[in-house]
């Protein structure tokens, strides 16, 4: 049953290229990247109990060094790529080591303060940063060769790139390192008994969401071909959170739905009224208030019991 | 040294101003474990009720929108924790998000009002010439300013250290389930405080009119200062508030007139050095 709406699910990422237009096959591939976003905060989230307001500081540093690589410095796409995300993820493992001091509400509170001095400084820095103005004027890089320009091509980059997310962030949780970490999560003190190593397991988990915070910060800057300080903002930490509780966190595929919901809710609204983070926090009201367990969640208890009824 | 003397002020009146905002953050989160998210967005509520209502009408002073917005935002406050974070009373992270989600729609309602221009408080009028101390200039409101937040200081004191509300409060932060037990209505003195440090925060935004103005992102910018004030002061501690507080104003508007570019990154340097020493805060309690 799984299996068949995973390759179900797999099958109909192939199709947009062949069936819709250029809007669609964009809309497709920004979902795509909030899908990785979400699924790497969901590794903090879900499988380990650490609730991150901080998330966005990943995709923007990410999006940040590669834009300013390429387009003041004069380096290649590639170097910037493994510069941007090295980087990020040192960025990730020092703030591992800050937000890991506290845990609960207090690791929330110091992610977020960490979170929001970097969205002041992406603001006030505007010698380096631009600053309200953001960085314009960007390019996609050219992997062997083939340009990702076209809406298209794009799409499948982004599509190679998420279905290796994908696969990567499944392996860690499913791996033994994955159920320590689901442990601590439940039982950090009888793990620590049991001679694991709480912190060094959180702190492991932290870069490697990190890590793949800056993979999608990067394809993110590489979509848009323009960064802005609003993309470090609370708002932006914020929409990832939302997209990881109303697909329900700690599953697997779940919060990669909810980033689609929200990211597809936000083109929508859009187009229609411009109060956006009104909306959002309407949504949030109502998804903590009537729905706690998430869609997802929500959906497969709602199918086990018509199941059950079934004689 | 006219220099010094000068950013020394704004220092003392811009911790002034954090003292207010973070101590009912602090006092809400010691008593109730939720981290208000939304009491940026009071504070900025509280600016834009009294640059409104002192240009719509001439009457009204300064003080009175203290007192008015206060109630306002404190009303506001107390409405939202009855009808939303009681609902939540088992789930702190649910707690956190609603309030989350309530600062997105408070301050996306004052962009709607409001619009996205600033719009200046002005200084009371009897405070608006400099006064005179050995010699030196100084801004006379910012020197009443300190003087309220240290007043504010007393009298939050006062209240929980030695009145019977006080008590019951301090009580319920001890002990919650012990202080249900000995008849203590600790659901009210959760709506009593909510609607405190909103009233505070509300209040703070008022009095911090006339030196930051209103306008669209007071919100995140004053929020991230009063958490790294409860973080690097210890979280639920008045007193830990208070240094914090200071201590922030100090290092933040320093850094801002020596280090215009750096200064967000010289914020983050006392929390980094704190939280490395000290994960509770200057003067958190373990296990608060």
């Amino acid at each position: 049953m799984n299996w068949i709406a995973a390759a179900l699910i797999g099958g109909s990422l192939l199709l947009p290229p062949f069936l819709a237009g250029d809007f669609y096959i964009n809309l497709a591939s920004q979902i795509l990247i909030a899908a990785i976003f979400a699924l790497s905060l969901n590794l903090l989230v879900g499988f380990g109990g650490m609730t991150s307001l901080g998330h966005a500081s990943y995709l923007g540093v990410a999006a940040y060094i590669s834009a300013l690589l390429t387009s003041r410095y004069g380096f290649g796409h590639g170097a910037a790529a493994i510069i941007s995300v090295s980087g990020t993820t040192a960025m990730a493992a020092f703030f591992g080591v800050i937000a890991l001091r506290a845990s609960g509400l207090g690791f929330l509170m110091i992610t977020l303060a960490l979170s929001q001095v970097l969205w002041g400084l992406a603001y006030r820095m505007s010698n380096v940063t631009n600053g309200d103005n953001g960085i314009t004027g960007l390019t996609r890089p050219a992997p062997f060769g083939i340009s990702l320009d076209s809406p298209v091509a794009f799409y499948w980059f982004a599509l190679i790139v998420a279905t290796i997310a994908f696969l990567m962030m499944t392996v860690f949780v499913s791996s033994a390192f994955g159920s320590s970490l689901k442990g601590v999560r439940d039982q950090p003190r009888r793990m620590a008994a049991l001679g694991f190593n709480p912190w060094l397991i959180r702190w492991i988990t932290f870069v490697y969401a990190g890590f793949w915070g800056s993979v999608s910060g990067l394809l993110y800057v590489y979509y848009h071909k323009y960064i802005h300080p609003t993309s470090l903002s609370i708002t932006s930490s914020a929409e990832a959170l939302l997209g990881v509780i109303a697909g329900g966190s700690g599953t697997l595929g779940g919060p990669a739905v909810g980033a689609a919901l929200v990211l597809l809710l936000k083109n929508y609204a859009s187009a229609y009224l411009e109060r956006w983070n009104m909306l959002l926090g309407l949504i949030f009201l109502f998804i903590v208030l009537v729905m706690p367990a998430g869609i997802v969640p929500g959906f497969s208890w709602l199918t086990a019991a018509l199941r059950r009824d079934k004689p | 040294m006219q220099f010094w003397i000068i950013q020394g002020l704004n220092s003392l009146s811009l911790g002034g101003l954090l003292f207010l905002l973070s101590s009912g953050f602090s006092l809400i989160f010691g008593l109730m474990r939720v981290a208000n998210l939304t009491h940026g967005a009071f504070f900025m509520l509280g600016t834009y009720i009294a640059a409104t209502a002192l240009r719509a009408y001439d009457g009204l002073n300064l003080w009175m929108m203290v007192v008015v917005a206060g109630f306002a935002v404190a009303a506001l406050g107390g409405l939202f924790e009855r009808l939303v974070l009681t609902r939540l009373k088992t789930n702190p992270l649910g707690q956190v998000l609603v309030t989350l989600g309530m600062s997105f729609i408070i301050s996306d309602a004052c962009l709607v009002l409001w619009g996205g221009d600033s719009i200046p408080v002005p200084t009371p009028q009897s405070l608006q010439a400099p006064t005179r101390i050995f010699g030196f200039v100084f801004p006379t409101y910012r020197l009443v300013l300190v003087g309220l937040a240290i007043i504010a200081a007393i009298a939050l004191y006062f209240l929980l250290e030695r009145t019977r509300l006080g008590a019951m409060i301090r009580a319920g932060v001890d002990d919650r389930q012990m202080a249900r037990a000995v008849g203590i209505p600790v659901s009210n003195l959760f709506t009593i405080v909510f609607c405190l440090g909103a009233g505070i925060a509300g209040a703070a935004g008022v009095l911090g009119g006339p030196i930051l103005s209103a306008y669209p992102g007071l919100d995140a910018d004053m929020l991230p200062l009063a958490l790294i004030v409860v973080i690097l002061g210890g979280i639920g501690s008045l007193l830990g508030a208070f240094v914090g507080s200071f201590l922030i104003g100090f290092i933040y508007t320093f850094g801002i007139a020596l280090f215009p570019e750096l200064a967000y990154i010289i914020l983050f340097l006392p929390m980094i050095f704190v939280i490395a020493f000290r994960p509770q805060g200057l003067f958190g309690r373990v296990g608060a």
